[in-house]
């Protein structure tokens, strides 16, 4: 099952490598890892995506926690949580039908087209995973020249938070 | 107090109580053997390759509980290390590991004797850390004794570009008295609710056993653990690195578990109805088929390391604490309970395990003209009282001696239980030695192992270090050689080494003592004069037979009840098993 792990690190040089060593070493999977810092500057907010058992997901939390710059570790997937990633694509917008066919298809799936250039068109998107592949398939395939993805962050709903 | 980081690196270790660094100079730590030549409260150890500085301070570590100390430069004193590193790291020792790096300015420019330390060490350390300001070392070191010896102890290693021990810049110190970490807190109580439970469920048991293993040791456990095995009656078997936590000549004790363990023991954990796993990992080696592990056992895990339960094995009532904390707690909540543990099923369990023990698997040919491995271990025994400290290397001698020495207290056999590393035994018997100026140190080796370390004979006579080298010379790779015979049909493939050296020359020429023993008769009296020779390190090459091989023996991917045994030594089946 796809579970989303959320870890507070410290916000020091060689704890994403520490982490990242530690899904390799073990053999674990990573579909994917997003970083920023918190309000707390001397902390980090690590956001993985990853696939496995039970028996699986318990270690990889285990072993998380094990590494001495993890404060705390939560599997937000257990409970009632929100999920969003953002998507940018660049597509080859030539003539005018096209134009108009992207702006409908940003409208349709709320999406923002945040640069226009030479007939170029950068298109912003966010939301789950799913809606973000939808807006891919929906789009001529030779009209995209790029698309970018941050990859998977997310968040519990309610009081539930993961804090120092 | 002023000091520079160099005299910090080193004011730090005698704050923390260091007696002695286990080391090897070069340009990156000049700086810091500079402040070495000018105190004398911390002694330096120089070994003769960063291997054995590892391996000499584990061996300190392991014999006194205290944490080991090593000092490379960096580069390939650095990676050097790597393998006693990793050795400490698989069998949870407490090492301080100083690696000296390239000057701040040069890291990342591929400099000379550049490698990143950090990086390289990381998949086989507990923690590290490279420090980047002076005004960091004290911190730094307090954090890396605190991390190195508590909760699940391991070896951390702290990187130190040249730059910050600079002699000429001095900068205030303080060791911090201690140290706050808010990412690293080991849970030590266990959780009372689950002591009662397991508690429970040992008074209930028919058939029960209790595995320990080498987080007994680390935790100094082996009183509480005595106490609590013979409180119950229960029988108890020991991993290869737990040995000695409960004493060989306990009643209780039914040998050694796993790959080479005694039959009675591997039987006991197949049909036993309640496992009381102790400071265990449910190692491969131990386990065996996971699938056919502990088939009709309820399990209680106890273990500092959350991430060590439920890793191999499904386990019924997990304990996360230090075993000496939990063991203390079991035993109240046992003086508590108001039941006893049901003595006609433990008899009749008893009665079973006396069966199994009765095939003696053990049993080897005391009447062979060559001489048996398993001969001299029993010999050694006998000569040193049962209570000298055993350093081992890796292969059929160190299974030999886990199984014939016998050891009745613990930190008093030391091996690379883990990770299993060949040139060990020397090295880190060095350090024991260090540790124990006035005890007996023997080193149980074979002509393979030996050779992976051997430049230490020289650190040995530097320092008087009188250590008895036991060496089962085979002329084989033992160990690969009794899997070759049995596994792909006896094709030697490079197990055999043709140009062995003369050991009794090579030993003098170190400037130790040589003997070579060729026939069983003489194997007692030559351990008898070796062993008065008091200051001198003794060099024994004992020309054992060629064919012996360890057992009994769990093949790879086998379950505990299908163990090869000796032909003669064929016991009781358990289909004829006797149960409650």
């Amino acid at each position: 099952m796809r579970h989303i792990i959320s870890v507070l690190i410290e916000n020091e040089a060689g704890a994403l490598s520490r982490v990242a060593g530690l899904f390799s070493a073990r053999g674990y999977n990573i579909e994917s890892l997003t970083v920023g810092v918190t309000e707390d500057a001397s902390l980090s907010r690590m956001t993985i995506t990853t696939r496995g058992s039970d028996n699986i997901i318990e270690q990889i939390i285990k072993q998380l926690n094990k590494l001495v710059d993890v404060v705390k570790v939560a599997d937000i997937t257990e409970g009632s949580h929100i999920e969003r990633e953002l998507m940018m694509v660049k597509v080859d917008a030539k003539d005018s039908a096209t134009k108009d066919e992207l702006q409908r298809l940003a409208d349709i799936f709320k999406g923002r087209i945040i640069d226009v250039s030479d007939d170029i068109y950068i298109i912003e998107l966010t939301g789950e995973g799913e809606k973000l592949d939808s807006f891919i398939n929906a789009l001529e395939e030779k009209i995209i020249i790029e698309t970018v993805r941050s990859g998977a962050t997310g968040i519990a709903r309610g009081k539930k938070a993961l804090q120092v | 107090m002023k000091l520079s980081g160099a005299e910090i690196v080193i004011q730090s270790l005698k704050d923390e109580g260091v007696e002695y660094v286990f080391g090897y100079p070069g340009g990156a730590v000049l700086h810091i053997y500079d402040a070495i030549h000018n105190q004398s409260d911390v002694e330096h150890i120089l070994v003769r390759h960063e291997q054995g500085a590892t391996h000499a301070a584990d061996g300190y570590a392991r014999s006194t509980g205290k944490p080991g100390v090593v000092l490379v430069t960096s580069g390939p004193g650095a990676t050097n290390a790597v393998t006693g590193i990793a050795t400490a790291h698989l069998d949870s020792i407490p090492l301080v590991v100083i690696t000296g790096q390239v000057t701040s300015a040069f890291i990342g420019s591929d400099a000379f004797q550049e490698v990143d330390s950090v990086g390289i060490s990381r998949p086989c350390v507990k923690h590290n850390f490279l420090i980047k300001r002076a005004e960091d070392i004290a911190d730094t070191m307090k954090k890396a004794f605190h991390i190195a010896t508590t909760g699940r102890p391991g070896p951390v290693v702290v990187d130190i570009p040249k730059d910050i021990t600079d002699p000429n810049i001095k900068i205030d110190y303080e060791y911090p008295e201690d140290i706050k970490i808010r990412s690293y807190n080991p849970t030590v109580q266990g959780n009372q609710r689950q002591i009662k439970k397991a508690v429970e469920l040992i008074l209930a048991a028919k058939r029960p056993m209790i595995y320990s293993g080498g987080g007994v040791v680390l935790s100094n456990a082996s009183e509480e653990l005595t106490t609590f095995a013979d409180r119950l009656g229960f029988p108890i078997t020991q991993t290869l690195m737990g040995l000695g936590a409960y004493p060989a000549s306990g009643k209780n004790f039914v040998g050694m578990l796993g790959m080479h363990g005694t039959y009675e023991a591997n039987m006991a954990m197949h049909e036993c109805d309640t496992l009381v796993a102790i400071g265990a990992r449910f190692d491969d080696r131990v386990t065996g088929d996971i699938e056919k592990f502990c088939p009709h056992a309820k399990i209680i895990h106890i273990d500092i390391d959350p991430s060590s339960i439920a890793k191999n094995v499904r386990v019924d009532i997990p304990i996360v604490g230090d075993v000496k904390h939990v063991l203390v707690d079991m035993s109240k909540e046992l003086k508590l309970a108001k039941t006893e543990p049901d003595a006609k099923a433990l008899e009749s369990w008893w009665k079973q395990i006396k069966k199994w023990e009765s095939g003696n698997c053990l049993r080897y040919d005391k009447n062979s003209a060559l001489i048996k491995p398993q001969f001299v271990v029993e010999e050694l025994h006998k000569v040193t009282g049962g209570d000298a400290f055993i350093t081992s290397d890796v292969g059929q001698h160190q299974m030999f001696a886990a199984q014939f020495y016998g050891f009745n207290k613990p930190r008093r056999w030391i091996n690379s239980g883990g990770l299993g590393t060949m040139g060990f035994g020397l090295p880190a018997a060095l350090g024991v030695q260090l540790a124990h100026r006035d005890e007996v140190v023997a080193c149980i080796t074979g002509e393979a192992s030996i050779q992976m370390c051997i430049q230490e004979l020289s650190t040995a006579l530097q320092y008087d270090l009188p250590v008895k080298i036991i060496m089962l010379n085979n002329r084989y790779m033992g160990m690969v050689r009794q899997w070759q015979e049995f596994f792909y049909e006896s094709r030697y493939s490079q197990s055999y080494m043709k140009a062995l050296p003369d050991f009794v020359k090579l030993a003098e020429s170190y400037g130790h003592v040589g003997m070579r023993i060729e026939k069983p008769a003489d194997v007692n009296s030559a351990l008898t004069e070796a062993f008065a020779m008091k200051d001198k390190l003794v060099f024994m090459d004992f020309i054992t037979d060629q064919t012996e091989n360890v057992y009994p023996m769990i093949a790879a991917g086998k379950g505990h009840h299908e163990m090869h045994l000796q032909a003669e030594c064929v016991p009781t089946q358990s289909s004829d098993r006797e149960l409650a």
